[in-house]
């Protein structure tokens, strides 16, 4: 139904490897409510958010680390008001996220 | 995610999905929150009804409960000037917007530009199960033979909203036609109306913030 899950679809059917980052879990001012996904595929690729941008590199990293041994991942993330800043969020929080492989 | 269950919600049945992760375990189940009795289910339809995702302890098991619902939906009864301004403001909030009139100089594309727009009577063009939780309707048409059919498809479904334009003279006399038709008082409770919240509005587009803010109270209060 979203998007993201469409396109991770539509990425296995092109025989591509796919996983999924989902916010669990959100302390504080997060900049993503929990159910907020990002599908990476195995060159990199991605489509969704999970952050506004402040940690997607590290999520996109496991996610291929996920899609190479087919093991889940729970990881939590505080997002400092600095980084916040430089990404254009005013707000800090810490965040929780589930990483699988779709397999 | 199991390729089956991505299959499943990519589905899109016009009706709520909720998958269930045990975190700890990576078990993953796909839960049906409108037929499941179980306390899972029974979760997943707070959860679903709430449209937030969280996490939730259910006999013993801490379980994540990813809500994938089907969009916001607002069918207006009506082609009429109010329904102009609230199609375009309802979009802006999130809602695909479904426009009814019989009368086919007011149901035009025209008038109505990125809304799906049917010219005839509501009670054909709402077919069983074109309303569902996540579905508002509101009658705007001022005349019982385009309105009465449309709320009343609204009262046979789960539609989250349900209002009538009208003052209160208006709707107690549609009560009472509705009630003849064999609607229960707690059916005839779920219809707004008159519609929207009491802030003063005048104009069309101020009687469209208040009804959708009416709707929207609703939905998230």
């Amino acid at each position: 139904m979203s998007e993201e899950l469409q396109t991770a679809a539509a990425w296995l059917a092109e025989g591509r490897k796919v996983a999924l980052g989902t916010v669990v879990k959100t302390w504080g001012s997060a900049p993503r409510p929990a159910g907020s996904q990002i599908a990476v595929r195995d060159d990199g690729a991605f489509t969704g958010s999970v952050s506004g941008g402040c940690i997607e590199g590290a999520i996109i990293e496991e996610a291929l680390a996920a899609m190479k041994d087919g093991r889940t991942r729970n990881l939590e993330f505080g997002v400092s008001d600095e980084q916040a800043w430089a990404v254009g969020l005013a707000c800090g929080g810490r965040i929780a996220i589930f990483v699988e492989p779709v397999q | 995610m199991k390729p089956e269950i991505l299959a499943a919600l990519n589905a899109a049945p016009n009706r709520p999905l909720v998958r269930a992760i045990d975190r700890t375990t990576g078990e993953e189940r796909l839960v049906d929150p409108s037929t499941d009795q179980s306390p899972l289910g029974l979760a997943s339809a707070a959860a679903a009804r709430a449209d937030t995702s969280s996490e939730t302890d259910i006999e013993g098991r801490t379980w994540f409960l990813e809500v994938h619902n089907p969009p916001l939906q607002l069918v207006l009864i009506g082609a009429v000037h109010i329904a102009q301004s609230l199609a375009p403001m309802a979009m802006l909030a999130g809602y695909g917007v479904t426009v009814i009139d019989p009368r086919a100089p007011f149901a035009t594309q025209a008038r109505f530009p990125d809304c799906k727009v049917i010219c005839g009577w509501p009670d054909e063009a709402l077919t069983p199960g074109a309303l569902g939780t996540r579905s508002a309707l509101v009658a705007l048409a001022h005349d019982p033979k385009i309105d009465d059919p449309g709320l009343a498809a609204a009262l046979n479904s789960q539609s989250f909203y349900v209002g009538a334009l009208g003052s209160r003279k208006s709707h107690a006399a549609r009560l009472a036609r509705l009630s003849e038709a064999g609607f229960g008082d707690e059916s005839l409770a779920r219809i707004h109306g008159p519609v929207g919240l009491a802030i003063g509005a005048r104009s069309p587009g101020e009687i469209a913030v208040s009804i959708l803010a009416q709707m929207t109270q609703t939905l998230r209060l």
